[in-house]
């Protein structure tokens, strides 16, 4: 029983959902914001730290959720590591295209968020793998609240 | 066994449902979410059907054979309503979209205008955002107080907490679930409605829920207002009843305006329609309409008692099934109570075993469940909550039991 869901609960998904390495509040940030998927109760809050050189220095999060939603935030928090913002968005747009549909537009940037690919198909599911994102992507614009529920 | 149990053919019922015989995944279809949505029988789709290939004309105002008949088949669905609330009268059925559109009328026409700034608003701890949302709205626009009766731990009503929140005589309206979408606690609804009158109020229940389940009595209970939904009564989405005691509805003033709701229009001034129709603007939801006669007409073939009977030997068969799970927790355990149970699963998220249920072909619900305020009462995010119908059956809760234990494992 359920060997058909390995694509997706695959042990890397299983090794982060259960023991993030980069979960915890930043002592010192700039900016953060907050996730909030009302409709199923996921929260996610993300800490940013920028380096001297307006990159991402360090990133932190506390999640509330499910294992994708939590895997899917400490992922992110080491794609994310020395990348300018506006990089860090396009690549936000990248990952929500591969959380959709599977593909990965440059596959070799995304070797360490492949294990999500598989969530594409579990249409419900999508919005778990792009809530840390969409808090992210809030935290860069210095906004407080994002949803990936729409 | 007694009659009631003898009487019900599981196996026959099942077989009017045609969406049960669908695969998921090449898997039977295990359907444990019908306090979200029911499924429908043969007679509410044939119904909805023929009504649109035989005999259907806009309603109340064609003056051809087609609209005559169409007319006829909707206003059945107003007498069969009556009787499943045992109303006084038929005019005291009012077609509505849904609960949430009969809770916002009230909130807008009763709240707005019967009620007065500086009066209360009585809700419980475990209502619906629809039965909690427009009182806020209303709490907000027009300086009415909202009010939360406490729950207990095993999620049932505070009768102490609720009377000391009735005490000071200001509350003039109890907003209240007769049966939570959550816990599956039945609110002892005649004590309440008791309760509410001795300390001047009027009561209105959400039904949504207890209607699927037991028989209910407008009447008998003392409510003053009461709705239900169709589409969790077996019937179509976008219709439900807002059914209050006909002095009251008399008293309060239309909440949409337009065609159908109208005595007469002229620039200067319009003047109402009696009711129901003065709360009914615009061509209602006619199709659904018919369904949902068929829809009533269908639990009455089967009766209540029988349906009662059944949901409640699977509601304990459930938790005790459920019970013996290790790191299962059980959300709610209240005496009264029906076939809904919210759970926990200690070594995953609700979202997870939802997933890894479906992909057995169990269709069950996780999240909130539209009740925030409820779960942050029980410390929790969200639950996985499976929920029981007219053709559930003990092989499908005994799937489910089975299946949450190697899901356990699988988290392990």
């Amino acid at each position: 029983m359920f060997e058909d869901v390995r694509d997706l609960y695959n042990a890397a998904i299983l090794e982060r959902g259960r023991r993030p390495r980069h979960m915890g509040k930043l002592e010192a940030f700039d900016t953060t914001a907050k996730g909030d998927n009302p409709m199923c109760g996921d929260r996610v809050t993300v800490w940013l730290k920028f380096a001297p050189d307006g990159t991402i220095g360090q990133t932190g999060f506390d999640a509330r959720g499910c294992e994708i939603s939590k895997a899917s935030a400490d992922l992110m928090v080491e794609a994310v590591q020395g990348r300018a913002p506006a990089d860090t968005k396009a690549m936000f747009e990248r990952f929500r295209t591969m959380a959709q549909s599977g593909e990965c537009p440059s596959c070799a940037e995304f070797e360490p968020l492949k294990p999500l690919a598989a969530v594409h198909a579990y249409p419900s599911r999508v919005k778990c793998a792009t809530l840390p994102w969409h808090a992210l992507v809030a935290a860069l614009d210095g906004a407080a609240n994002a949803t990936s529920e729409s | 066994m007694n009659d009631a149990i003898q009487s019900f053919d599981l196996k026959s019922i099942r077989a009017q449902f045609p969406i049960l015989g669908e695969k998921i995944r090449g898997k039977d279809l295990v359907f444990l979410d019908s306090a979200a949505s029911a499924q429908k029988p043969r007679a509410v789709i044939d119904a909805m059907v023929h009504a649109m290939e035989r005999q259907y004309a806009n309603i109340h105002r064609g003056l051809h054979w087609m609209s005559e008949r169409t007319t006829e088949a909707y206003e059945m669905a107003r007498d069969a309503s009556a009787r499943l609330l045992n109303a006084n009268d038929r005019s005291e059925i009012v077609f509505v979209r849904n609960s949430t559109e009969a809770v916002n009328l009230l909130a807008h026409s009763y709240g707005r205008s019967i009620m007065k700034p500086g009066q209360a608003v009585l809700i419980s701890g475990m209502e619906h955002h629809s039965n909690i949302v427009p009182w806020q709205m209303l709490r907000d626009s027009h300086g009415i107080e909202l009010r939360v009766a406490p729950i207990t731990d095993p999620g049932e009503l505070d009768m102490a907490g609720t009377e000391a929140l009735l005490a000071d005589g200001k509350v003039g309206l109890v907003a209240i679930t007769h049966m939570s979408n959550v816990l599956g606690t039945y609110t002892p609804a005649e004590r309440l409605a008791a309760l509410a009158h001795q300390y001047g109020a009027k009561i209105f229940f959400d039904g949504s829920q207890a209607v699927v389940h037991r028989r209910v009595d407008v009447q008998a209970l003392g409510a003053d207002f009461y709705c239900f939904t169709g589409h969790k009564l077996y019937g179509p989405t976008g219709i439900g009843v807002l059914w209050g005691r006909r002095e009251l509805l008399d008293a309060m003033p239309p909440f949409l305006g337009g065609g159908d709701m109208i005595s007469s229009v002229s620039y200067e001034r319009s003047t109402w329609a009696d009711v129901p129709h003065k709360f009914e603007a615009g061509t209602p939801a006619i199709i659904e309409g018919i369904g949902l006669n068929a829809a009533i007409e269908f639990i009455e073939s089967i009766g209540y008692p029988a349906i009662a009977a059944h949901e409640a030997a699977l509601t304990d068969h459930a938790l005790a099934k459920m019970s013996a799970i290790e790191g299962i927790t059980v959300i709610g355990r209240a005496q009264d109570r029906g076939g809904v149970i919210s759970f926990t699963l200690d070594r995953a998220h609700a979202h997870d075993v939802a997933t890894l249920l479906d992909r057995q072909g169990i269709a069950v619900r996780a999240g909130q469940h539209c009740a925030e305020p409820l779960m942050r009462r029980f410390g929790l995010d969200s639950t996985a909550r499976a929920s029981f119908g007219i053709y559930t059956t003990h092989e499908e809760i005994d799937a489910l039991a089975d299946t949450l234990g190697r899901i356990r494992e699988f988290f392990a």
